[in-house]
């Protein structure tokens, strides 16, 4: 049992921080810095992710053989923590993490040939089409359906929830092509062109008065059949990998760090009735709290990533790190609006877009803070909600 | 980064776990504690036989030279055993600071015959008032021609009826809230002048109040330096925390488990109780706050066996969040065992009590909170 990561490990931190430090400009640093939600603004998290194409590090948790890196645990871990502390703009998860991984586990090499250069490039921009407003935690109930016709499927139904599909030229999505046996097993996995004709797309403005989910209409959609990922009802087997793929993935505790550090910085610089915020016990108690218990997070995600480099199955350990991780995170931007009191209250949202003129009110790094907190609401809410992922652990784990 | 035990430590883990399955039903393990001795001296016996009582100290001394990593991988177990064996007094409040304070041949006379199960020890430190914090301490040592004379009242020694000998912390020089001027004293409990009050504990221990009245020893009595006591003793009471962090950790694991298989035998309203959504989001939540504090105690006992410079801070995180955690599975516990968990008939009541005393032992939630805001 130790802690160490070898030494080995230090030229390759030195290699990745160098780069950074050539090549992430500070416009897009800015995006990384303002960003508001785990989606950033786009245009310069695409500028990101072609810089770091052309180094061949796009997507380090990719098989080598499709322009992955090779890189192990704990490379991945050192990078995504450099780029983390330099304010790079996490990319765009759609493609990279949830679509590319799909094509490469169930799609013909035709399909791998065609998708997954151009995802790795971010020459296309693929939006999830899951949610229905009658299938939300319950997926399985979707009801889009796809009829077969010829060589087509012909699309009719509504998703809903569909981050940046207003940016988007391509989308995956779960169809139903039968409704016969369980729910589960009449789904079929499609990608799909978003300018075929019948497609319309609907703003959703969040409660941070954000444009990041649309509402995606099918009137009559046709959908060639070659677009299909894996055999016809068989998407959910499809879906579920994809769940697999990420598995153990993810890591909360250096992004809760960082954000925890940020606000240290904030509240020293809060001068209330001749102290500083940092010095008033009640904050820095709260404070304590929340560091102790990401420091707990920390070592269950590296107990994880124990497990998985010894060659064990980290198994449903994924749903609890999802909870703790949006949780804690919760309590961060809780945390970081207490800190920057009234300065939370301006609506100011154009104030934070990247490159933005406008001056707005209180510090710039107050701005950021309300919409965040907003957001970060949603992290209970999407990717199986916290109450999808107990019942997951209810069942798996403790076998109830 | 590995976190897979060693062969060895498999061994000990798999062999307390062995023990506490076959020795320790709790039938048996409440008789025990209702007990005079409030400890089983058979048992005793076997910790010895089985290496337990040698864990930390090094070889040249009789034992086994493991670190702290050990230590957690053994009272991870035995914590959910329910032990009341004096094994914390004497191994690492009174072993262990025998090895980091004592001159060598004090380590030579006491040690060995610890490691064998011969002497059993207590430590005599906490104070009215001092709240278990050694620089408060205000007891005094005074030089009387060769000898030291003893004078003041210690309170809430842990297994002090069992002990052979104590290890009395008074103040040689300076006064209360000084760091310096501490000096551990070796006293054996029968001498004249000590007067002993024992009493059994919430979680089944015994405890005691130990009044010293004129009681004087010779400089030999001196473990080590006089004055210089307080370094060894903090790191003493760090490898405290850790032993109690790691008997909760074990503790919790126990509890919700207990409580998940109770869930799921109990009927009410014509099904189990385990299977409304409302307790299985409970008992989700207690078996998260058992994983947590696992990683805070990990990552505790890593930073302190390989020399961190946070390692205050970790141990303090430690003990807020088996504080923490502990109340909340400690009291979910309790709740869904409805009725029966209130009753001294359920070992659940037991485990919970063991919990919530030792959020009390060694400061509590509060204590370390403030600690830690020091240090952030």
């Amino acid at each position: 049992m130790d802690l160490s990561i070898g030494t080995e490990y230090e030229a390759f931190r030195e290699e990745v921080r160098s780069f950074i430090r050539g090549n992430l400009t500070d416009d897009i640093r800015e995006a990384g810095r303002l960003a508001t939600s785990v989606f950033a603004e786009p245009s310069r998290a695409i500028a990101w992710q072609k810089i770091l194409h052309k180094q061949g590090w796009a997507a380090p948790h990719w098989p080598e053989q499709y322009g992955g890196t090779g890189w192990d645990i704990v490379q991945r871990s050192i990078f995504s923590e450099e780029c983390l502390k330099a304010n790079a703009p996490p990319l765009i998860p759609m493609s990279l993490l949830m679509c590319g991984p799909c094509i490469i586990g169930y799609g013909t090499d035709e399909q791998k040939a065609e998708y997954l250069p151009r995802i790795l490039s971010g020459e296309d921009f693929w939006c999830q089409g899951y949610s229905e407003p009658g299938a939300g935690s319950d997926l399985a109930s979707l009801q889009t359906f796809a009829e077969s016709d010829g060589d087509d499927y012909v699309v009719n139904g509504t998703k809903i929830w569909t981050t940046y599909a207003q940016y988007s030229n391509k989308m995956f999505c779960l169809v139903r092509t039968s409704r016969e046996g369980k729910p589960q097993q009449g789904i079929t996995f499609l990608l799909l062109d978003m300018d075929t004709p019948g497609i319309t797309v609907e703003p959703i403005i969040g409660i941070d008065q954000v444009h990041e989910q649309n509402t995606v209409f099918f009137d009559n959609v046709r959908v060639p059949k070659a677009n299909r990922i894996g055999k016809e009802n068989d998407g959910w087997t499809v879906a579920k990998y994809l769940l697999m793929f990420e598995r153990g993935g993810q890591e909360y505790a250096p992004s809760l760090y960082f954000q925890l550090a940020n606000i240290k910085k904030l509240a020293e610089g809060v001068i209330v009735g001749g102290e500083t915020l940092w010095d008033n016990g009640f904050f820095k108690r709260k404070y304590c709290e929340i560091e102790i218990e990401i420091s707990g997070l920390a070592f269950t995600e590296n107990r994880i990533k124990s497990a998985l480099g010894n060659g064990q199955n980290p198994g449903p350990e994924a749903s609890m790190t999802k909870i703790l991780g949006t949780e804690i995170s919760q309590r961060v931007t809780e945390l970081a609006i207490e800190a920057v009191g009234e300065y939370g209250v301006p609506l100011q949202v154009d104030a934070i877009e990247p490159g933005s003129s406008i001056d707005g009110v209180g510090p710039k790094e107050a701005m950021a803070i309300m919409p965040k907190y907003l957001n970060t609401r949603a992290t209970s809410i999407y990717g199986g909600s916290n109450e999808v992922q107990r019942g997951i652990i209810a069942k798996a784990v403790l076998g109830l | 980064m590995d976190f897979s035990l060693s062969e060895e430590q498999q061994m000990l883990k798999d062999s307390a776990a062995k023990w506490v399955k076959k020795e320790c039903q709790f039938e048996q393990r409440r008789k025990i504690m209702h007990t005079k001795e409030g400890y089983s001296d058979a048992q005793w016996k076997q910790f010895a036989e089985l290496g337990w009582l040698c864990v930390p100290f090094s070889e040249q001394y009789g034992g086994i030279g493991g670190s702290m990593v050990d230590v957690m991988v053994l009272l991870e177990e035995l914590g959910k055993g329910l032990m009341v064996e004096p094994w914390l007094s004497t191994v690492i409040l009174g072993g262990r600071l025998v090895e980091l304070q004592g001159s060598e041949q004090q380590k030579q006379e006491i040690l060995p015959s610890l490691c064998e199960g011969g002497i059993k020890m207590a430590l005599a430190y906490n104070e009215i008032g001092a709240r278990q914090q050694v620089e408060n301490i205000a007891m005094t040592g005074e030089l009387s021609g060769d000898d030291y004379v003893l004078n003041g009242k210690k309170t809430v020694v842990l297994s002090a009826e069992a002990a052979d000998q104590l290890l009395v912390v008074a103040r040689t020089s300076g006064k209360p809230g000084d760091s310096a001027g501490l000096t551990v004293f070796v006293v054996d409990p029968s001498q004249q002048g000590v007067t002993l009050s024992g009493y059994p504990t919430m979680d089944g221990y015994r405890a005691a109040d130990i009044e010293f009245d004129q009681v004087r020893v010779p400089p030999s009595a001196i473990l080590g330096q006089t004055h210089t006591a307080y370094e060894s003793l903090e790191q003493v009471l760090m490898e405290a925390i850790i032993t109690v962090g790691a008997d909760a950790v074990g503790t919790m694991e126990l509890l919700y488990q207990t409580t998940v298989e109770y869930s799921k035998t109990r009927k009410q309203f014509g099904t189990p109780i385990g299977k409304f959504q409302v307790l299985q989001h409970r008992m989700v939540d207690m078996f998260m706050h058992y994983e947590q504090s696992k990683s805070v105690l990990l990552m505790a006992v890593l930073h302190y066996v390989e020399g961190f410079d946070e390692v205050n801070k970790s141990i303090s995180g430690l003990k807020v969040q088996i504080g923490k955690a502990g109340r909340k599975i400690g009291q979910e516990a309790v709740q869904l065992h409805g009725g029966m968990g209130m009753t001294d008939e359920l070992d659940v009541g037991y485990y919970f009590k063991r919990l919530t005393c030792i959020d009390a032992l060694f400061g509590n939630v509060d204590h370390h909170l403030s600690k830690y805001a020091e240090m952030v």
